[in-house]
C-alpha cells in the first residue's frame, strides 16, 4: 500500500536488491580505470614523454657506459641486458609519478572533489588511479624492452620476463601511491619533481649501473638498504642469467612492504582531504 | 641617459626579474639543481670504477672527471628552464606589454638571456663547490676554476638564446617544455658522462662532432688536468657558434612574434 503510494521509480528502486559492495567498489575501480584509458587514447601524445624519457636513459647509459662491462666482476658481457631493467622500471617510476601529478591537476580541477562527495569508500578511489598507473606502465616497459631487444638484449626466459613485468607492475604502483600522497598533501601540480625525484632516486640508488661490488662504497651501503635494489636483482635476473626463487622473494616482500606503507600513507591523506 | 646605458637599465632589470622568478619556483630550480645533483651522485657511485678502464684520462677521482657534465647538464636545463619561463610570460601576455614599451626589443630578449647566464653562473658555482667538498681537486687552480665558470655562464646565455627563439616562435611553454627530453639526447650523445673513446657506437661518432663535446672538454680541461689553450679554443668556437645560431633564430622568431602579435 505505501509502496504503491510512491511512484513507479520509487518502486523499482525500493524492491531492487542492493549489489554487494564488493561488487560495487570493483566497477568503481574499473570505471576510474577506464577514465585513465580513455585519457590515453584521447590524447596519446601524453604517453610520450613517460615512454620517451625511459628510452632516452636506455639508449644514453648504453650508449655512453657500454664499456663498463669490461671490468671485472661484471656479470654479463651485455651491457643493453644489464641496464634495460632499471629503463623499465624507471619507465613505471615514470608511470607512477605522473598518476600523482594527474591527481593534483584533477584536484585543481574539482574532480577529485565530486569524487570525495560519492558514496564510493576512499580506498576505492585511491585503488582506481593507483591499478591505472599499474597497468599503465606495460607501455613503457614494453617498449623499451622492444628497443632493447633490437639492439641486441638477451632473452631473459618467460620466468624472467614475467618476473621483470610483475616487478615493473608493482614498482609503477607504489609509485602512484607516493605520487598520489604527496598530490593530495600539496594539491597542486608544482609539487611534480618532488614526485619524480624521489622515483628517480629510489630507482637509480641501486645496482643501477653497475653490480653491488663494483659500486663506490658509500652507494654499495646506500643500494643494501634500499628495498628497490631487491627488486631490481628480481626483475634483472632472467636477463644476466637464471631465474631463482632466492632472488625472487625479495623483490615481491620488498614491494609488498612498499606497496603497504605507501599505499597506507596515501588512505591516510586521501581520508584528511575534505570537500 | 644614453640610449645604450637606457638598454643596460633594461637587461639588468628583466635579468634581475628572470633569477628572482627561478628562485621563487622550486618547479623551476629542480631540474637546474636537484636532478643534475642526483644523478651526479648516482652516476659516480655507480661508475667510479670506470677509471680503471684502459684508455680513461687519467683523473684524481670519477667525480673530478663528471664536474663539467653535471654543469653542462645543469646549463643545458637552465636554457631550457629560461625558454619555458619566457614562453610563460608570452602566453601571459607580459611579454605584449613589454613590446608596447618604449624599450629596445632586444633588450627583452637579453634580459631573459641575462637571467639565464646567471643561473649557469650558479650551476657552475654549485657543482664546483659539491666538487671541493667531496674532495675533487681543480688541477688548473684559481684561474682554472675561473675558466670553467666562465665556459659554462657564456654556454648558458648561448643555449638560452635557442630556447628563447622556440619561445618567441612558437609562443607555448608546453612546446619548449617538450624539448626536455631532447637535452637528455644531446648530452648522452656528448663526451658530457664518459671519455668519447670509450663510449660505443653510434654514440661515440656523434659526441666526436657534437659541439656540447667540445665545450664540456673545454670546461673539464681545467679541472682534471690544467688550462690548454686548444681546448679551450675550441670550446670558444663552439660557444660562438651556438650564440650565431641563436641570434639568428631569436632574431628571426621576434619578428615572427611582432608580426602575428
Amino acid at each position: 500500500m505505501e509502496l504503491a503510494a510512491k511512484g513507479p521509480a520509487a518502486q523499482t528502486l525500493e524492491k531492487a536488491p542492493a549489489a554487494p559492495a564488493w561488487r560495487t567498489n570493483l566497477t568503481t575501480i574499473a570505471a576510474l580505470m577506464a577514465r585513465a584509458k580513455n585519457e590515453l587514447v584521447r590524447v596519446p601524445g601524453a604517453a610520450i614523454p613517460g615512454v620517451l624519457a625511459p628510452t632516452i636513459f636506455f639508449l644514453g647509459l648504453n650508449g655512453v657506459f657500454g664499456a663498463l662491462t669490461q671490468l671485472q666482476g661484471f656479470e654479463t658481457g651485455s651491457y643493453e641486458s644489464f641496464i634495460v631493467p632499471v629503463s623499465m622500471l624507471q619507465g613505471a617510476g615514470f608511470t607512477g609519478a605522473a598518476a600523482g601529478v594527474n591527481l593534483a591537476r584533477d584536484y585543481e580541477q574539482g574532480w577529485v572533489d565530486r569524487l570525495l562527495v560519492s558514496p564510493a569508500p576512499r580506498w576505492v578511489l585511491l585503488a582506481g588511479n593507483v591499478l591505472a598507473a599499474s597497468a599503465r606502465s606495460l607501455i613503457p616497459a614494453t617498449f623499451v624492452l622492444g628497443i632493447a631487444f633490437a639492439i641486441g638484449a638477451e632473452w631473459p626466459g618467460l620466468d624472467g620476463l614475467v618476473v621483470c613485468y610483475l616487478m615493473v607492475a608493482a614498482t609503477a604502483a607504489a609509485a602512484a601511491c607516493w605520487g598520489s600522497m604527496l598530490a593530495l598533501h600539496f594539491k597542486s601540480q608544482s609539487a611534480a619533481p618532488l614526485m619524480q625525484a624521489g622515483t628517480m632516486a629510489l630507482i637509480l640508488f641501486t645496482p643501477a649501473y653497475a653490480p653491488l661490488a663494483l659500486l663506490q662504497p658509500w652507494l654499495e651501503k646506500v643500494a643494501n638498504v634500499n628495498p628497490l635494489t631487491n627488486v631490481l636483482e628480481a626483475a634483472r635476473q632472467g636477463f644476466v642469467g637464471s631465474v631463482t626463487w632466492a632472488d625472487t622473494w625479495p623483490g615481491f616482500v620488498a614491494l609488498a612492504g612498499l606497496l603497504a606503507l605507501l599505499g597506507s600513507l596515501a588512505l591516510r591523506e586521501m581520508r584528511r582531504t575534505n570537500v | 641617459m644614453s640610449d645604450l646605458a637606457k638598454s643596460a637599465r633594461v637587461v639588468r632589470a628583466l635579468g634581475a626579474r628572470s633569477i628572482r622568478q627561478t628562485f621563487r619556483r622550486p618547479q623551476l630550480l629542480a631540474p637546474i639543481v636537484v636532478f643534475p645533483t642526483l644523478l651526479l651522485a648516482i652516476q659516480t657511485g655507480g661508475a667510479g670504477a670506470s677509471i680503471e678502464l684502459p684508455g680513461f684520462p687519467p683523473v684524481q677521482s670519477f667525480l673530478q672527471f663528471m664536474l663539467a657534465g653535471s654543469m653542462m647538464q645543469s646549463m643545458m636545463l637552465a636554457g631550457n628552464s629560461g625558454g619555458i619561463a619566457f614562453a610563460v610570460e608570452i602566453e601571459m601576455g607580459f611579454t605584449d606589454r613589454l613590446f608596447a614599451a618604449p624599450i629596445p626589443r632586444f633588450a627583452i630578449v637579453l634580459g631573459r638571456l641575462a637571467g639565464t647566464a646567471a643561473l649557469g653562473l650558479f650551476a657552475s658555482l654549485w657543482f664546483l663547490a659539491i666538487g671541493l667538498i667531496f674532495g675533487a681537486e681543480i688541477e688548473g687552480g684559481v684561474p682554472g676554476a675561473l675558466l670553467a665558470i666562465l665556459l659554462v655562464t657564456a654556454s648558458a646565455l648561448a643555449v638560452g638564446g635557442i630556447g628563447a627563439a622556440i619561445a618567441l616562435r612558437t609562443g607555448s611553454a608546453s612546446v619548449v617544455q617538450g624539448l626536455f627530453p631532447l637535452v637528455l639526447v644531446v648530452l648522452f650523445l656528448s663526451s658530457a658522462f664518459f671519455p668519447q673513446e670509450l663510449m660505443i657506437e653510434p654514440a661515440k661518432t656523434i659526441a666526436e662532432y657534437n659541439p656540447l663535446s667540445f665545450i664540456v672538454e673545454g670546461v673539464r680541461e681545467p679541472i682534471i688536468s690544467g688550462i690548454d689553450a686548444t681546448q679551450t679554443l675550441e670550446a670558444v668556437a663552439a660557444i660562438a657558434g651556438i650564440v650565431i645560431l641563436g641570434l639568428v633564430l631569436s632574431s628571426r622568431a621576434l619578428k615572427h612574434r611582432l608580426r602575428v602579435g
